[in-house]
């Protein structure tokens, strides 16, 4: 069936919901509302008030009392309004959810998935275009997850949902309702874990997830680039393998991502290739990320996300060197 | 054994008769009057927020509708040196204080150009982040104390906003270091979808003061003249301490542009509330007192509507720089951004 992201995940957590009685949905406006994005609308009505319910507004004790239900033999999918606002809750999940399995060998687990919008291009107000995926990637102890599309997110979150470890999953607004896909009925699954090449080719490896897998496949098509596209669908833990297989095999490597330059995922995937492959690169690694300083306000953010000019720029300058 | 009860105050009720024993003795018959027209310019400006945000020329936008008295009648109660700690909401607040009028349409467009925080404006920026300004605000109390200055904190939080763990902690601090700080929650029933029912099991908001240990009151929010009277109160009282003040309101209209409250309230709370509209109650005062008519009211919406058009008007010529993006993150300019910012203006910002 055609669906947008929105539908798709609604159907994941529909699926999630039915199959699984311990899993319970709660968070700010997920309930009578459905969410403001609607991604859980619809399913108050269907599973009842005591699995689909609204939260009081604090996002620490949202994560924190997920965690208490996770402990206990829950399986929460609390929501966080947008990522700009997870930061409250932050410390519950660096110190508690990344933390219990190892703190504890493995006698306690936190198996619970805490979704939450990410990043901008939809001309919101300060704080909802957020792209924090390193800060949790860079925790260790969470799984990061971030779909960049209706299939991917729904067979993400579904796989999501049969592990034991806290997950983060990173929706991109920008995609929530930009384009239908087809999305099979029922439940399937989409690896944790493993990258998806989307496009093979041979020139040029281009390292991409979330609002940029569009941006990259649009410039690649238009631009006849005989570039491999990657789309890393999970964060952390990093499928390092596929990323520097590709490498050897095109010699070249284009990173892209919607979050900072600085000290953002491309630094991390730029290392490890340099680790295992350097001797095989015939360019130096690029980078094609937003600046580095936080998100601005709507105005501004035409000329801080990456455009496709920009995208392009940096291939033709890579396959020139 | 601990007791403690929240009084309500009311001065001026739906139909505009005044509870004399209450009555603020510096609200002059020309005060209110100002305040009065200060309500219908901040619903003007809200209305004029709305139809822009509509047409595309205004990014998202919180209207205020329904909580004029909340926000003219604290502005207010504010003398010149207190400062102003705000949410999202308090537009009517912003522009009672004098913030310029082009900024506010700039910012609200879009761009944190309009956020330039005028001097001796005595406030700080929007905060989007609920309830996130309150340490703030307890915050720059306590400085005003150190440094000896006569002046309070005036914050605002929403009934949504009394449940973050950072609004606890910000009236606890203040209680134990007896700051100078008035604590406004904008109980407006609604926190995007989440009535105030499911917000706290607690009978009122205003008593979370029992438990840091300040005072707490609650008045009715859409009187004006409560409003004024429990805030010019708080900010007498303020050096020996913090006061929470529950001002009960309704929030007239969607959350933002992008909610739609069809989804889960009904018709019929809204015109209940409707009936206990902010202004209708002291146009009655007024009119009854011979203060205010029609022509005047027709006066003055036409000034302040060209007011609000010429802002709108200037707000529209502005053009963004995108390199002042890169100039305004650090006191300098690191190496490694300078690259950053060469590179984007030699490609034009690759647009
Ligand atoms: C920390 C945080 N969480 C969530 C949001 C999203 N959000 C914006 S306003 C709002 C409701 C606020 O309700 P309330 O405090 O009552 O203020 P009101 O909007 O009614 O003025 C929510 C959940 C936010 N801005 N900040
Ligand atoms: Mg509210």
């Amino acid at each position: 069936m055609q669906m947008n992201m929105v539908s798709a995940l609604n159907d994941a957590l529909s699926i999630i919901l039915k199959q699984d009685s311990k899993a319970v949905i709660f968070g700010e406006d997920v309930g009578k509302d459905g969410g403001v994005f609607r991604v859980t609308d619809g399913l108050q009505a269907k599973f009842g008030e005591d699995r689909v319910m609204d939260s009081p507004l604090a996002e620490s004790g949202i994560i924190g009392a997920a965690i208490g239900m996770a402990l206990a033999g829950l399986h929460p999918l609390p929501e966080i309004q947008f990522a700009g606002f997870m930061y409250l809750g932050f410390d519950q999940l660096v110190s508690h959810a990344a933390r219990y399995r190892m703190r504890t060998r493995s006698t306690l687990k936190v198996p619970m998935i805490v979704r939450t919008p990410v990043s901008g291009g939809v001309r919101a107000l300060e704080h909802h275009s957020e792209s924090p995926e390193v800060l949790y990637a860079h925790a260790g102890g969470l799984i990061v997850v971030e779909p960049s599309g209706p299939y991917d997110a729904k067979g993400l979150l579904i796989a999501a949902s049969k592990l034991e470890d806290p997950v983060v999953f990173l929706e991109p607004t920008k995609l929530y309702r930009l384009f239908k896909e087809d999305v099979p009925e029922g439940a399937y699954e989409v690896p944790i874990g493993k990258a998806n090449v989307v496009k093979e080719g041979s020139k040029l490896t281009i390292v991409t997830y979330g609002t940029m897998v569009p941006v990259v496949k649009s410039v690649v098509e238009s631009k006849k680039t005989d570039a491999e596209i990657i789309d890393l669908r999970t964060i952390n833990p990093l499928d390092e393998s596929t990323i520097v297989n590709s490498v050897k095999k095109t010699t070249r490597l284009l990173i892209v991502h919607e979050a900072p330059l600085s000290f953002g995922v491309g630094a991390e995937v730029a290392a490890r290739v340099a680790e295992k492959a350097i001797y095989e690169l015939e360019a130096p690694i690029m980078r094609v990320a937003s600046p580095s300083f936080p998100y601005p306000d709507p105005g501004y953010e035409r000329y801080y996300v990456p455009t496709e000019k920009k995208v392009a720029e940096a291939i033709d300058k890579i396959l020139k060197d | 054994m601990f007791e403690g009860a929240i009084d309500y105050l009311q001065v001026l009720d739906e139909q505009g008769n005044v509870d004399q024993a209450n009555f603020p003795k510096d609200l002059t018959d020309q005060k209110i009057v100002e305040m009065y027209k200060y309500m219908l310019f901040a619903r003007a400006l809200d209305a004029k927020m709305l139809s822009l945000q509509r047409q595309g020329r205004a990014a998202t936008y919180a209207p205020l509708i329904g909580e004029e008295a909340t926000q003219i009648g604290s502005a207010f109660a504010f003398r010149q040196q207190d400062v102003f700690v705000p949410n999202f909401r308090q537009h009517g607040v912003f522009l009672a204080r004098g913030f310029p009028l082009d900024n506010f349409f700039i910012y609200w467009k879009g761009y944190e150009d309009g956020g330039k925080v005028p001097e001796n404006f005595n406030g700080t920026a929007v905060c989007v982040p609920v309830a996130s300004q309150m340490p703030h605000a307890t915050g720059i109390a306590f400085a005003l104390k150190h440094m000896n200055k006569d002046a309070a904190v005036i914050s605002y939080v929403g009934d949504g906003g009394t449940s973050e763990g950072d609004f606890y902690e910000a009236i606890n601090f203040a209680g134990v270091w007896k700051t100078p700080l008035v604590s406004i929650i904008e109980n407006n029933q609604w926190a995007i979808s989440v009535p105030r029912k499911d917000q706290s099991a607690a009978q009122t908001l205003a008593q979370k003061a029992f438990a840091a240990g300040i005072k707490g009151v609650q008045v009715d929010g859409n009187d004006l003249f409560a409003v004024y009277k429990a805030v010019s109160d708080a900010i007498a009282s303020s050096k020996s301490g913090p006061t929470l003040i529950e001002c009960v309101t309704y929030r007239m209209s969607m959350h933002t542009t992008s909610d739609d409250p069809t989804k889960y309230r009904t018709e019929e709370e809204v015109a209940e509330w409707k009936k206990r509209d902010p202004i209708a109650r002291v146009k009655a005062y007024l009119v009854r007192k011979n203060l205010w008519n029609d022509e005047m009211e027709k006066q003055t919406g036409d000034e302040q509507l060209k007011k609000i058009d010429e802002a709108v008007e200037n707000a529209e010529q502005f053009k963004p720089d995108p390199r002042s993006m890169y100039e305004n993150v650090y006191s300098f300019m690191p190496d490694t951004l300078k690259a950053e910012l060469d590179a984007a203006t030699a490609a034009n910002f690759w647009q």
